[in-house]
């Protein structure tokens, strides 16, 4: 670590003012501070400095992250052997995984990261940490085969359209993952939904069993199928619901891995609980009154299936949580949190065109989000202003 | 004619003080005629053809049009207008006709037509009204044509319904972008075009 430091010190001289890559300055502060917890200090009032900072934060987060990404590696190749028929053995699974997925993170970071870099250098501010976990984030919400120029394509859409015009890192209005994910979903449709996209290696139809169908479970429940099979036509239990041994997105599926990324960012006080109970609060409601009065194979689902499958679990822990673009009252945390689990059951169970719900849920619901907090800060005024009125008046 | 005054009138609408993306007015014809170029040429001709003549009119009749009616006196000029092009596409041009199907009728609602009759033609000699709406009949379809371009060249690789997408690419993988088509693309790239325009041109950026 010394040894590092003496290097960088080294070096500092050139990018500071006046030096010789004074224009890359940005793009140095961006790698010192993430080698090196900065040494700033707060130097006027009373202020008390959080010892974790933005790149902190985001490195837990992408840390929480990795149990979900680890099992989307295997699951990827896992679905694509038992498409094909061939034997299931561990390391053939995790190598054509890894072949499938690192592209897709390799291609997220770059783009990302690269339009991050030049908007610091054209804007003269520093690196916005923000896209360490939207980079991690992209990949696992799409499904292993998309195109990596597609892939290129949705983030520099989302990068550009959905944060840098807000102004960056903290002023975006919409999760720019989701964005990327949203972007996808309507411009290339046929990369995005049906029942050849979900296994890898499908949609050129290699050495694909006879009657090996790919469609997701929340694919079968909009067509209205009485249980879920899967590919073979066997039943799917709880337990690979539950465990994630399912078609799907990428870092989607395991329900289990998802709730110890969970588990880490409410140990490390990062996700909001509020967001994540009211989340689940919200779809499970939702959930049971599509029982009660159901009418059709597609709200017949129990409500723990609805929350087992599909991008739920992904949504309300990793994409609901974001701390920009949710509600950021303590009240509006519940009211917005409800409303995205309430709505991802809805139209999911009802718009058969959009099988995935979570993820307009949480968009509808990002925009809404300032409104929630402003209606809660109002009420709190108004309580406060009446409070004051009538003991003023006693 | 064309003193420096009076071509100040017909360039100023198409950059900086374009109707679209400066004043922001008929943004609803905007996404809605874009998907493919023909049509938003057609639009943008007759947009022209209706801006400058009514602008004509009124100019003409603005000493003898009693002030409290003449958003009426307006609007039946306009309408007028607008049905002769309406007609006039439905008999030479029949196809475009139906895919602008209803957005012809409503070039009477079109904001930029009112605007330009109240804030100019009511108090300018018909010369220089006339200047003013072919003007902003051009930035308007300026505007159009930019958006239409993109539109129609990414969403359906083609322009004027003609392949331009070389085959060599689709077999390659690439793939003609849906979201182009829909109505929300368009609202993003009148957005880049005014961040592109106030980019370029420093006033135009408000405090």
């Amino acid at each position: 670590m010394k040894f590092l430091r003496k290097k960088v010190d080294k070096i500092k001289p050139h990018f500071e003012e006046g030096g010789r890559f004074y224009f890359l300055h940005s793009v140095f502060d961006g790698f010192e501070t993430f080698l090196f917890v900065p040494d700033h200090v707060t130097k006027k009032g009373a202020h008390i400095r959080d010892a974790i900072d933005m790149k902190r934060t985001m490195i837990i987060v992408v840390g929480a992250l990795m149990p979900a990404l680890l099992f989307g590696i295997y699951n990827t190749g896992l679905q694509h052997f038992i498409a094909t028929g061939q034997a299931q053995e561990f390391w053939p699974i995790i190598s054509y995984g890894l072949i499938k997925v690192l592209p897709l993170i390799v291609v997220s970071y770059g783009v990302g990261l690269g339009i991050e870099f030049a908007f610091a250098q054209v804007r003269r501010h520093e690196i916005n940490e923000g896209f360490l976990v939207t980079g991690m984030l992209i990949p696992l919400i799409v499904p292993a085969d998309i195109p990596l120029w597609m892939l290129a394509l949705a983030t520099a859409f989302a990068v550009i359209i959905g944060k840098e015009v807000f102004g960056g890192t903290g002023m975006n209005i919409l999760n720019p993952a989701l964005t990327a994910r949203a972007f996808l979903f309507f411009a290339y449709p046929s990369w995005m939904s049906g029942d050849k996209i979900w296994v890898s290696g499908m949609m050129n139809g290699e050495g694909i069993v006879d009657g090996y169908s790919g469609a997701t479970l929340l694919a079968q429940s909009a067509t209205g199928a009485s249980e879920f099979v899967n590919g073979l036509g066997e039943k799917v239990s709880h337990l690979d619901m539950l465990i994630g041994t399912i078609p799907g997105s990428v870092g989607e599926t395991s329900v289990i891995a998802i709730l110890i990324g969970a588990l880490i960012l409410l140990v490390a006080g990062i996700g909001s609980w509020r967001i994540m109970f009211s989340t689940l609060a919200g779809g499970i409601v939702m959930g049971l009154l599509l029982n009660t009065f159901a009418v059709n194979a597609a709200m017949e689902v129990a409500w723990f299936e609805q929350l087992m499958i599909g991008g739920f679990a992904f949504g309300m822990v990793f994409m609901a949580t974001d701390p920009v673009t949710g509600a950021q009252t303590n009240k509006g945390k519940y009211i917005y949190g409800f409303l995205i689990g309430f709505l991802a059951i809805l139209i999911r169970v009802l718009n058969p065109a959009y099988p995935e719900g979570m993820m307009l849920a949480i968009l509808l619901m990002n925009v809404f989000a300032p409104l929630i907090d402003h209606l809660v800060v109002q009420q709190n005024i108004k309580k406060r202003l009446k409070r004051s009125v009538s003991s003023a008046k006693s | 004619m064309f003193s420096k005054k009076n071509l100040k009138l017909l360039t100023d609408p198409i950059n900086k003080d374009n109707p679209i993306t400066v004043q922001v007015l008929g943004i609803c014809s905007a996404l809605a005629v874009t998907v493919k170029l023909e049509p938003a040429v057609v639009m943008s001709l007759s947009v022209i053809f209706v801006t400058a003549m009514s602008n004509v009119v009124i100019s003409l009749l603005r000493n003898t049009i009693p002030k409290r009616i003449r958003i009426i006196v307006q609007l039946v000029v306009v309408a007028a207008l607008v049905i002769i092009v309406d007609q006039f596409l439905k008999a030479f041009v029949f196809d475009v006709s139906k895919q602008l199907s209803v957005f012809v009728g409503l070039i009477i609602t079109n904001c930029i037509i009112m605007g330009r009759l109240e804030a100019f033609a009511l108090s300018n000699s018909p010369k220089r009204a006339f200047l003013d709406g072919i003007g902003n009949g051009l930035g308007y379809g300026a505007i159009l044509i930019i958006v239409a371009f993109f539109r129609e060249l990414f969403g359906s690789g083609t322009i004027w319904d003609i392949q331009v997408m070389p085959e060599k690419l689709y077999q390659l993988g690439y793939a003609n972008n849906g979201l182009m088509i829909l109505p929300p693309m368009a609202l993003i790239v009148v957005g880049v075009i005014i961040w592109v325009q106030r980019g370029r041109n420093r006033e135009l950026i408000e405090e």
